[in-house]
């Protein structure tokens, strides 16, 4: 986007001078406080609105080159009610594009029940009507029918803000799944910077009157906001959100304070020391802290245990994964599990506070350059 | 002597199912009659309401054309109107369609202006024409208030083309007509009551076309 500039016919300004380059396959996401000209800047690119100044280049050529309905059915369109047609099966819903653009009706249909799988749907519900879907699921087949063409490209305008949160982060999840297998071009618009940061490889923060006010991936967003108006849109937390960019794989755990349930009085000796025990049974799998004091040689299981929290996994789960299980840890030490849940050891609110430090002096003063492409390296927040 | 027992005496006598002034007969002029003119006014009403309706221009026309419809008096256009070109078919189908016509076009228009917009954005959105939007995305959730609008029609036309009688024309308007000139109640009270019945006939055939035309999924059951 080339300083596009959207002025309506009341005069308001939506858009100002915007530009904006969007990378191939990847999500970029634009965020904003309601009103700063998000959803118009969205509808520029498939031309449901004109632009009153300026140029949008797709691939290096003007979108006024081809057919508006070309253009558009090159581009999945999602937007906040789904808008699914209430008269059409969810099957049909999805196949709208493909019979539109002449596929046979056997086609499009095999093809929509392709997507269903895709987007998470049960093909028992492929005969139903939209009325009898819960929003989330409805949501899904809006995401379906905006795939079921196969587009490069994907516009979806608060596709999940109508939903409650627990089944918005599904619907998160999936997108980021989804994507990773299709590598689609997605411009992804919401008001919600925890949603920007989740999902964007790129993300815009525009401000009231349609201006941009940064362009950057999410963790130079969270380490170097351009001005007051992003840093304040971030919100008071931004250090700890940022943690979600940094992996806990360099985290230095201590098997000093686990022990078996079944260990002997040589084996509890040994741990001596630790101000708590870490109670594991016979798999490693963890039972709970305990204190020294309160144990007794042979069934550990037995004494009075304190809950050991949700344990985190090093180098599948970020920094502030870690710092969380911390923090909520009842002796403020976290433990590492692996992937099937066996405890690799123990951590300390000290030694995460240690790696922080040397996580953030690492990335250094984030003067780090907008045009970078993002690296794959985000971890689960 | 009371109304049942016109009713009673009319449809026994075997004399009245026959010929040309026979139930059977009557009865099929009074359908063709209101085919005729319910076919017309629709011709006229759904294009225009479907059209008006989609581009959202149009509205103020709509709705003065609608009042400005309602306020003629059926018989007096009929009289009008034979006075000015003769007896004959046109008298009697000009006031009916200009009777059923405000009925169609009005609720098409509103029909059609009050399907949620959402899914009118989403098809335009993924590439869909306009004609293909008003066809597949806003008619199918219309139709139960356009045919509601139609229905309205059908059953004001059904009882409205007694007149044709007036004009010398048939249809069951005639039972009532000469029924009154020769005083003869009997026939009076059937003719009314088969313009009842095919009223109730009406609805029925109203509420069959919805049930198959429009969608389970707007239907909601
Ligand atoms: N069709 C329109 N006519 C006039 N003003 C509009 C129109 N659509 C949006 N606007 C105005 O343009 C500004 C940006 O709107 P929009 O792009 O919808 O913002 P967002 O999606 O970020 O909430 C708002 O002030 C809005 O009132
Ligand atoms: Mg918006």
């Amino acid at each position: 986007m080339d300083s596009v500039t959207k002025r309506y016919p009341d005069g308001t300004v939506a858009v100002d001078r915007l530009s904006l380059e969007i990378p191939d396959r990847s999500i970029t996401v634009l965020v904003g406080p309601s009103g700063c000209g998000k959803t118009t800047t969205l509808r520029m690119i498939n031309r449901m609105v004109e632009p009153s100044e300026g140029t949008i280049l797709l691939d290096g050529e003007d979108l006024q080159q081809q057919p508006v309905t070309t253009l558009r059915r090159s581009m999945g369109y999602v937007i906040q009610n789904a808008g699914l047609f209430q008269h059409r099966t969810i099957l049909d819903n999805i196949a709208t594009v493909p019979r539109m653009i002449g596929w046979g009706k056997q086609k499009s249909r095999e093809r929509a029940a392709e997507l269903m799988a895709r987007v998470g749907l049960d093909a028992s519900l492929a005969k139903r009507y939209p009325y009898q879907l819960s929003g989330g699921q409805q949501q899904r087949v809006g995401v379906a029918r905006a795939l079921a063409a196969d587009p490069p490209v994907l516009l979806m305008d608060e596709p999940f803000s109508a939903v409650d949160p627990v089944v918005r982060k599904g619907l998160q999840d999936e997108l980021l799944r989804i994507q990773d297998e299709l590598g689609k071009t997605i411009v992804f618009v919401t008001h919600d910077i925890d949603e920007a940061i989740k999902l964007g490889t790129m993300v815009a923060v525009m401000r009231t009157g349609g201006r941009l006010a940064q362009f950057a991936p999410p963790a130079e967003l969270l380490s170097a906001p351009a001005d007051d108006f992003v840093e304040d849109f971030l919100g008071a937390d931004r250090g700890i959100r940022r943690l979600s960019f940094f992996s806990s794989a360099a985290l230095e755990t201590t098997t000093g304070p686990v022990v078996r349930a079944d260990a002997t009085a040589e084996q509890l000796a040994a741990a001596d020391g630790a101000p708590h025990l870490l109670v594991t049974d016979a798999d490693d799998r963890p039972l709970g802290w305990a204190e020294p004091g309160d144990l007794a040689a042979g069934d550990l299981a037995g004494a009075r245990l304190l809950s050991h929290g949700r344990p985190f996994v090093p180098g599948a789960d970020s920094l502030r994964a870690a710092l969380d299980c911390a923090v909520l840890s009842p002796t403020g030490w976290a433990v590492a599990v692996d992937g099937e849940g066996r405890v690799t050891g123990v951590v300390s609110q000290q030694t995460i506070g240690e790696a922080i430090r040397s996580a953030h002096g690492a990335a250094g003063p984030a003067e780090t350059r907008a045009e970078e492409p993002a690296d794959g390296t985000k971890v689960a927040p | 002597m009371n109304v049942l027992h016109f009713v009673n005496a009319f449809f026994s006598d075997s004399a009245h199912w026959h010929g040309y002034d026979g139930i059977p007969a009557r009865l099929l002029e009074h359908v063709q009659y209101t085919l005729l003119a319910l076919g017309l006014a629709a011709a006229v009403g759904l294009p225009a309401g479907l059209l008006t309706g989609h581009t959202g221009r149009g509205g103020n026309a709509v709705a003065f054309v609608a009042t400005a419809a309602r306020a003629l008096p059926s018989f007096g256009l009929l009289v009008l109107i034979a006075v000015a070109v003769g007896i004959g078919l046109l008298p009697v189908m000009i006031p009916l369609v200009v009777l059923a016509v405000p009925p169609i076009l009005v609720t098409t228009y509103e029909a059609v202006r009050s399907v949620d917009p959402s899914p009118v954005d989403a098809a335009r959105g993924l590439g869909m024409h306009e004609r293909g939007i008003l066809f597949r995305v806003e008619l199918p959730v219309a139709l139960p208030l356009i045919l509601s609008g139609l229905r309205s029609a059908a059953i004001q036309v059904v009882s409205t083309a007694t007149i044709a009688a007036y004009v010398s024309l048939g249809g069951l308007g005639r039972y009532i007509i000469d029924g009154l000139y020769q005083r003869d109640f009997e026939k009076v009270v059937g003719g009314a009551t088969l313009v009842a019945l095919m009223a109730l006939v009406t609805l029925a055939v109203f509420w069959a076309a919805g049930r198959l035309a429009v969608s389970p999924g707007v239907r909601r059951r």
